[in-house]
């Protein structure tokens, strides 16, 4: 198919203050693609287990580096954000929930709803700091 | 299969959060008890498929929406399929591993 080089170029983004429901789109999409990374770190660290005692100790001395601890709770946010956004898709796709308020109201408790489980998997303990 | 996968992968999160937590601060031993056990391995092998298989059909949204020439976009389109392809297959190994010692 011939890609038509002579089509109108708007809208620029630079010149638009995106509103919030903007911004958390397009950050769903920049967390779909943070996360699509992070699986690469899933088969390192499920491939040093099945490695035995030995790569698996390594593996927890590497993860335990504090880079790595931002990336693995930076890798938990974008989890629940991705989630939480990826439902309200799922809410879209029934076809409701269009209206302006609506969209305001769920845009907050999607940040709040993420944040909130994001302190439930710290409050839990189990990542360390 | 972009929505099904999301749907599977609601629940199926709670399994892989378990998974690293685990993996980052529990003994050898615990972790791989933990995985041995069937609905674990089930779960997270589900996980496995649905996550790397969501991840592509998103990246390849992604490319579509971003490369706008015929070429680089097909090719970049294969290449991230075949990359998840065998990720998701060094993934599943790991875990055949894992449960053929334990």
């Amino acid at each position: 198919m011939a890609i038509n080089t002579n089509r109108p170029t708007s809208p620029h983004l630079q010149v638009y203050k995106l509103p919030l429901t903007g911004i958390i789109s397009i950050t769903h999409r920049m967390t779909g693609i943070m996360l699509t990374a992070g699986l690469i770190l899933f088969v390192y660290v499920i491939s040093a287990l099945a490695g035995g005692a030995d790569s698996y100790t390594a593996m927890q001395a590497l993860m335990s580096l504090w880079l790595f601890k931002l990336v693995i709770w930076g890798f938990i946010y974008a989890l629940f954000f991705h989630l939480c956004h990826g439902v309200r898709h799922l809410i879209w796709d029934s076809g409701s929930s269009f209206e302006l308020d609506t969209l305001n109201r769920y845009a907050m408790i999607e940040l709040a709803a993420s944040l909130a489980l994001t302190l439930m998997i710290f409050a839990w303990g189990y990542y360390g700091l | 299969m972009q929505r099904v996968t999301a749907v599977a992968l609601i629940p199926l999160s709670f399994w892989l959060i378990y998974f690293l937590g685990l993996s980052l601060t529990a003994p050898y031993q615990q972790t791989a008890v933990w995985l041995t056990s069937p609905v674990n391995t089930v779960c997270i092998v589900a996980w496995i498929i649905a996550a790397f298989y969501h991840a592509a059909l998103g990246l390849q949204v992604v490319i579509e929406d971003y490369v706008a020439a015929e070429g680089p976009k097909i090719i970049s389109i294969w290449a991230v399929n075949l990359a998840f392809l065998f990720l998701a297959i060094a993934a599943l190994l790991a875990v055949f591993r894992i449960v053929s010692i334990g």
